[in-house]
């Protein structure tokens, strides 16, 4: 973990609210971490927390919406600007412990940390399900990792029309993998617990440490509280109290 | 180079930068950023005599240029902090300050009798946390209150007493003094400013406490104000807190009269910003000439 000041190689727009930003880094992240992310300038007080979308030979790409301020400054940020990254932090996905097909589950922004973890998958093991309200993003990019990849969109514009969980025969899967809005996870992680099969969760919370000093971003889990930032950001869906 | 090192109440603090209280942990966090061992001390996360899991509900909202927080004293407890934290704090050769919070007077007490027997080197009591329901920041709004919840806890603890203020107190004069006539060794100050945020979209309060507690440079000037009144008041030492994110942010209390600072929300805004700040002081004083740190102390 280190905290390190580099360059914005890209940052631009790919869906409504959507954007996606290229950044130099020494750091080398496992999927399902995340950064701390901050531009040296701009009025706000507090760096980000920003899943690893994807990370090749020194270049690290997060996807990430504008969901407040922070974000609305990040989406102004331009190439070449400097930019405070802290990371890589949390505890990825221990991928190489999967085992059998594995399902992986993203809804809406929630797909951004599960790119990583594709490409690091057996494409052949591995089906991946896109859940978007309307306007869909990172779709090629899945598909170009040779997972087959299924889509879902609630106004039907691309894939089935629904919900991506209806897509869902989790009969054929020994590991699930979500990420998403929590009544797609709490879903995803009833009926999981309910068939016996493996479960985990990628969170998502308010942070301002980001390193599990300071217990703003805890998560109730049956063994009590637990940070999402350092214990987590992935938790084994039974774990969890949601 | 100029001397940066401070005595307070006795101990040798190798630069007047302590971490604050609740965010910083125990400091094993951020020494996987950097050598912890480089900070004069460090402040225990606030502890409670038994363990707390905290607050309900949104923990953490941002403002312009500060930070609301209502963690509600989530710790491991008194007990736990000495078998398990202490002997890693120690391993970083860090001034340990443990910060003491209570609901009542006995719990005060009884923490109290735990830490005398523990290798801390300082009890901050936290008479002031705005996010615990009965207690916490109570004792720290009447000054006759915390005068005798000072002078109990006094009596009881072998360690050196630092009492932590809150900027929620009546008059911060008063309460200074009357702290110091209830035997407080030393004064922290400040806690942080009871403060609100209503979520708009949802009609609600963002905290489920409806109030919480606002830290970072927003709050900087004022808490700079209440260093000097105290400062003036009493003759007992104090140390510094409130937004403090530079070197420069940090001469500023010594000169209004603090002899440490203690370092907080700036944590978050860049987690090796101590370092960074350590090294300001030295060159500000390099520049300007000035052969020991002590030399500002009070001076305005």
């Amino acid at each position: 973990m280190r905290n390190e000041t580099t360059i914005i190689l890209n940052n631009s727009q790919v869906a409504d609210d959507i954007f996606r930003m290229t950044v130099k880094t020494k750091s080398i992240p496992q999927p399902g971490q995340f950064f701390m992310i901050k531009g040296l300038y701009g009025d706000y007080l507090l760096p980000r927390p920003i899943s690893v979308h994807d990370y090749d030979d020194g270049k690290l790409v997060f996807l990430y919406r504008v969901n407040g301020h922070g974000t609305k400054m990040f989406s102004e940020m331009k190439q070449e600007s400097a930019i405070q990254l802290l990371g890589p932090l949390g505890n990825g996905f221990d991928y190489e412990s999967f085992q059998g097909k594995t399902a992986i589950i993203g809804g809406g922004i929630g797909v951004a940390p599960l790119l990583y973890l594709v490409k690091k998958l057996d494409s052949k093991n591995t089906d991946v399900f896109l859940g978007f309200k309307d306007e869909v993003y990172a779709v090629d990019d899945f598909i170009r990792t040779g997972a087959t990849v299924k889509v879902a969109t609630e106004d039907g514009r691309a894939g089935e029309k629904g919900y991506v969980t209806d897509l869902i025969d989790y009969s054929k899967y020994k590991t699930v993998i979500t990420c998403g809005p929590e009544v797609m996870m709490k879903k995803i992680i009833k009926s999981c617990i309910e068939k016996k099969i493996n479960v985990l969760a990628s969170l998502e919370e308010r942070m301002a440490c980001g390193v599990g000093a300071c217990l703003g971003c805890v998560t109730k889990t049956i063994h009590g509280n637990k940070r999402v930032c350092k214990d987590g950001p992935i938790f084994d869906g039974r774990d969890l109290i949601i | 180079m100029a001397n940066i090192s401070v005595d307070f109440l006795g101990i040798n603090f190798k630069n007047p930068i302590v971490a604050a209280s609740g965010t910083f942990g125990f400091g094993e966090e951020y020494h996987e950023i950097y050598d912890v061992g480089l900070l004069g001390g460090i402040s225990s996360k606030g502890l409670t005599l038994k363990e707390k899991q905290g607050n309900e509900g949104i923990r953490l909202w941002e403002t312009p240029m500060g930070l609301m927080n209502s963690i509600g004293l989530q710790n491991p407890g008194v007990e736990s902090f000495i078998a398990a934290e202490i002997p890693k704090m120690k391993k970083h050769k860090n001034i340990i300050i443990a910060n003491l919070g209570g609901n009542t007077l006995e719990d005060y007490l009884e923490g109290i009798r735990l830490l005398n027997h523990s290798g801390v080197d300082i009890i901050e009591l936290n008479i002031s946390c705005p996010n615990v329901k009965a207690g916490g920041m109570a004792f720290g709004i009447k000054a006759e209150v915390a005068y005798e919840i000072v002078k109990k806890t006094k009596q009881a603890s072998k360690k050196p007493l630092m009492v932590k203020l809150s900027p929620n107190a009546e008059n911060m004069t008063d309460m200074a003094l009357a702290c110091e006539a209830a035997g407080a060794d030393a004064l922290s100050l400040i806690n942080t400013l009871n403060a609100m945020a209503i979520d708009i979209y949802r009609r609600k309060p963002v905290f489920n406490n409806i109030y919480a507690g606002l830290s970072g440079p927003a709050i900087k000037p004022i808490a700079l104000r209440m260093v000097h009144q105290a400062a003036k008041a009493v003759k007992i030492p104090i140390c510094g807190i409130g937004g403090i994110s530079s070197g420069k942010d940090a001469i500023e209390f010594m000169m209004a009269g603090a002899t440490l600072v203690q370092i907080g929300t700036a944590n978050f805004v860049k987690a090796d910003i101590i370092p960074d700040i350590i090294e300001e002081i030295q060159i500000f004083l390099d520049k300007e000439g000035i052969r020991d740190i002590k030399e500002i102390i009070g001076i305005i």
